[in-house]
């Protein structure tokens, strides 16, 4: 593939020039006159009852303008949440306190310090309650979350295929007859898929103004959503969806913790409302674990049968899901996107059994990912144990295994859903026919001779993204809940100003993707305007037309199809006015270079300047055609998009101290059509750090009180650049057939084809001691552990 | 103290942190808040000459000192090689932790204008990036290393990249 040409072709970004020299404007950058600053109190019990809160000494500080608890904000409802099944949010905690860390009242002061200082004035008593923490403890329902649920479980999902009991009946005969007979082998690993926290380095920070003579609020707010947080604003104080403006200015990193509606988000609205000033609230990184959706926290078992010679006949994935104490936008949504690709790129007969379940944790939501790596990592590690088992080699027991690439268009997957295009074996063998995975193989090799642990780890995945197709209005995929009932449909606007440069104005929420330069690249491309005469506008509810934000790999694929669909718009209509200025047919008029000309004749020529000039000036225009030259698209499209590929790490592991070094990593991904070749390779370096973060380093962990023990980046460890190689990218070109553009979405591929590469290296690498199962993190303690274990086993 | 090449005389609370009064104070926003622990990185300016985090700072220790910060590294409407190297060689995506560790970066080359790979990589371990896995990052500082010696920067590595159609 070229890339120099503008689609498909390297364009270094336009957002950079701002963000290297200190010119981006965050939220936390936004100063507005008379700004207030809020701070929350928080609970130090993970379950307790509040008995009393006294906030006198906190108001009795000077420049101390209010204090707030649910008594104040009840009225206002819920925090809103697109899937409310579980126990939706108070704003405040109300009467009991569900997880540590949860808001108990919020502080407004003239200054950041003292509102700091105020929060922890305010005196609150508590009287602690029994705290349900451990997810299999609470599945149990042995003892209640909340008293007036009826059980933990707030959901269970099941598929095999989804939606037909008959048909699931049947897949569940089939692997229990496969499982009985004698001549095949049965292969079960439990795991823990442990919680996450997202750590965007920006903390979650947002800026309301009410403006009483306006009748609106403005609200800047660090969200991949601006348009649903509108809604959701609008919908809670009764107002309607024009009286609320919502920018979303730089983002600082998005991972899927910006895709929600928060409580401060609610809360600084009502303050500002209520004392007349804009209110400020940013997140501290203490606070954030607590304040801030995390991700995964599965315990599941997957088994796996098949025949000894790599036919595999059934896979079972039963497990439980931590949804914390309360459900917020998608929660109990997560794990079903685990369903979708549950049988990942396989043939055989899957059923997969997912409940949902509560405990006095913080909620979790969707990360980076969002139930994919989860449902990819049983997938992929109980297929590694099973080519261990059988002594096969683990690419080929993939290969035998696969949906065969002949099955599409019209593959439907053993879960039930259709998949748009893929080609597994094409990824899987660019990876294996690599020199760099030979290299792999021959470095581990020689490692082992000098007496070294050392392991090389296979993983393929496909995942499904693009959300998505207007009809899935009914599973849930809509922003209806916030009052704003939107389909997952993608909007783009494209306007030809009258001095010909072009603003394109998008509904995204994009925190780095590079969206102002892949639009740019698309438009550029289909009207023949130089790239620097293009800005794209996006993250603003008011400018844009309803946008559904940036989550889900969705925003090339979805936005920029309708964004590609406008531009033809605006394309066809100067092809009329082009045709009417040179005396053409319409059918013969071309775009390049600035201009239109007529095909075969280039040297009859019109620029864009005098199309655009004519275009405002409608006595010029031929007879039918409307003044402006702007067009708005809605792409609907058919199917999500289904992304694959296959990656592969080598490690060598210290037996002395259960260090593990990760010393190269090879990718060949395939997200169809590629825009921005640099682009696309950055989503995925970041995508393999955060997989490759939760294989090696992060942790969420709890105690028993739900006191949570990694709450710094002290005790959360993040990976370093001195923890990660550089990264080996390839890649294969699968187009999508389900939108104009051929392209599926790279923003998660990385992370969820990453995880199990890392755990099976590292497992392939203790095979000789006889370990055949560490969970992550695979930090150094868990992996001498996992040594030790296997040596007093021999 | 003089903050990019100019002198601010202030009066400030004692607990003021150096990058509360860079950003609420003196308006230079560049610098950013990601941790308030030292950990993270995106604070990170030059403080006489060496790198320091800015939100484990208070103000006052930086009376007198000679600050510079991110708006104040390019010079005379030229990007510093380093901020080049960000551009050109994809070193960012949302940017945030982006002032500061270009900041880290221009440190470790003021004191090893040839790093390797690997010194690169440690010299950057006190700032975390969530987004670009770092890969790109230590390209474009290569690219601002090769630079500064006055040396042509390796290709970019999307111009030999293979692609199986």
């Amino acid at each position: 593939m070229s890339t120099t040409s503008v689609l498909g072709g390297v364009v270094k970004r336009r957002e950079d020039p701002a963000l290297i020299q200190g010119t981006g404007l965050y939220v936390d950058d936004v100063k507005l006159p008379g700004m207030l600053y809020a701070a929350f109190v928080r609970s130090p019990f993970a379950h307790a009852r509040i008995t009393s809160i006294d906030a006198s000494a906190a108001l009795a500080m000077e420049g101390v303008e209010a204090v707030y608890t649910i008594d104040d904000v009840r009225h206002l409802g819920p925090v809103l949440a697109q899937v409310p099944i579980g126990k939706v949010r108070p704003l405040l905690a109300d009467g009991v306190v569900n997880h540590v860390g949860e808001a108990v009242a919020m502080v407004v002061a003239k200054d950041r310090y003292l509102a700091r200082d105020a929060a922890d004035a305010v005196e609150v008593d508590y009287e602690p309650l029994p705290a349900v923490v451990d997810l299999k403890e609470a599945a149990t329902d042995q003892r209640k979350v909340h008293d007036d649920l009826e059980s933990n479980i707030l959901m269970t999902w099941e598929a095999g295929p989804f939606g037909d009991p008959d048909a699931m009946a049947e897949t569940r005969r089939k692997i229990d007859e496969a499982k009985a007979r004698d001549d095949t082998v049965v292969v079960s690993i439990e795991a823990v898929n442990q919680r996450l926290i997202g750590t965007a380095i920006e903390p979650r920070a947002v800026l309301a103004d009410w403006n009483p003579g306006y009748g609106r609020f403005t609200v800047y707010s660090s969200t991949q959503i601006p348009h649903a947080l509108a809604g959701a604003i609008a919908k809670t104080f009764g107002v309607t969806y024009n009286d609320v403006h919502v920018v979303a200015p730089e983002v600082g990193g998005g991972f899927g913790l910006k895709l929600n509606i928060y409580n401060d988000e609610i809360l600084v609205a009502f303050a500002s409302q209520k004392l007349g000033h804009p209110v400020k609230y940013t997140e501290s990184r203490r606070e954030s674990p607590n304040s801030t959706i995390q991700g995964r926290g599965w315990i599941a078992t997957a088994t796996l049968v098949g025949t000894r010679d790599g036919e595999i006949l059934g896979y079972e994935l039963h497990g439980l899901c931590d949804m914390g104490a309360y459900s917020q936008n998608f929660t109990v949504a997560i794990p079903f996107l685990g369903v979708f690709v549950a049988s990942g790129q396989y043939k055989f007969p899957t059923h997969v059994k997912l409940d949902c379940v509560a405990t006095h944790t913080m909620t979790t939501d969707a990360y980076r990912g969002a139930g994919r790596p989860e449902a990819i990592y049983y997938l992929e590690r109980v297929i590694d144990a099973y080519a261990r088992k059988i002594g096969m080699d683990p690419a080929e027991v993939r290969r035998k295994n696969y949906i065969p690439a002949d099955a599409f268009p019209g593959a439907i997957s053993p879960v039930g859903f259709a998949m748009d295009t893929g080609d597994y074996a094409k990824a899987l063998d660019a990876l294996v026919e690599s020199d760099g995975y030979r290299e792999m193989l021959a470095e581990r090799d020689r490692m082992r001779a000098e007496g070294k642990l050392a392991g090389v780890g296979l993983s393929t995945y496909v995942e499904v993204c693009g959300f998505g197709p207007s009809g899935l209005v009914d599973l849930g995929f809509s922003w209806s809940e916030y009052g704003a009932p939107s389909a997952f449909s993608g909007s783009g606007l494209v306007r030809v100003n009258p001095d010909s440069t072009v603003t394109v104005i998008i509904g995204t929420g994009p925190s780095g993707q590079g969206h102002q330069t892949t639009w740019s690249q698309i438009v550029a491309d289909q009207l023949g305007i130089p790239l620097e005469r293009i800005r794209v506008i996006h993250g603003d509810s008011e400018e844009s037309p309803f946008g559904v934000g940036t989550f889900g790999s969705r925003s090339a694929a979805v936005d920029g199809s309708a964004t590609f669909e406008a531009a033809q718009k605006v394309r066809a209509k100067a092809a009329k006015i082009a045709a009417h200025l040179l005396e053409a047919s319409e059918e013969d008029i071309q775009f390049a270079d600035g201009g239109a000309f007529v095909a075969g004749s280039p040297d009859q020529t019109v620029s864009w300047e005098e199309i655009a000039t004519v275009a405002y000036q409608p006595h010029r225009l031929p007879e039918g055609v409307e003044g402006g030259l702007e067009a708005h698209a809605i792409f609907s499209p058919a199917n999500a998009t289904w992304p694959f590929g296959a990656h592969a790490a080598l490690v060598e592991v210290d037996g002395d101290t259960g260090d593990v070094r990760l010393l190269r990593y090879i990718t060949v991904d395939d997200c169809g059509n590629v825009i921005n070749p640099m682009i696309v390779d950055g989503q995925i370096h970041g995508g393999l750090a955060q997989g490759i973060g939760q294989a090696m380093f992060e942790e969420a962990v709890y105690d028993a009180d739900g006191n949570l023990l990694t709450g710094s980046l002290l005790d959360y460890v993040l990976p370093t650049a001195a923890d990660l190689p550089s990264f080996e990218l390839h890649r294969t070109v699968t187009p999508s057939d389900i939108n104009p553009l051929g392209v599926k979405g790279i923003g998660e591929a990385g992370t969820i084809g990453s995880a199990q590469t890392v755990v099976n290296a590292v497992v392939d690498a203790l095979e000789p001691l006889g370990v055949e199962h560490v969970d992550m993190p695979l930090r150094p303690k868990r992996v001498w552990q996992a040594i030790q274990d296997a040596k007093g086993g021999n | 103290m003089n903050v990019n090449g100019r002198a601010v005389t202030a009066d400030v609370e004692p607990r003021t942190l150096l990058v509360h009064f860079l950003r609420d104070d003196l308006g230079l926003t560049g610098t950013h808040i990601g941790c308030e622990t030292s950990y993270c990185g995106a604070c990170t300016v030059i403080v006489d000459g060496r790198t320091a985090k800015s939100c484990t700072m208070l103000a006052v220790q930086a009376d007198g000192a000679e600050i510079t910060t991110i708006e104040g590294l390019a010079a005379d409407g030229e990007l510093h090689p380093v901020q080049e190297g960000f551009w050109e060689r994809h070193g960012l995506q949302c940017g945030y932790c982006t002032p500061g560790m270009i900041m880290s970066a221009v440190g470790l080359l003021s004191e090893n204008p040839d790093p390797s790979e690997d010194e690169i990589r440690h010299g950057i371990e006190g700032n975390i990036c969530r987004c670009t896995g770092y890969h790109n990052i230590v390209r474009a500082i290569e690219y601002a290393a090769a630079k500064m010696r006055g040396e042509e920067p390796a290709p970019a590595e999307w111009e030999t990249q293979e692609v199986t159609a």
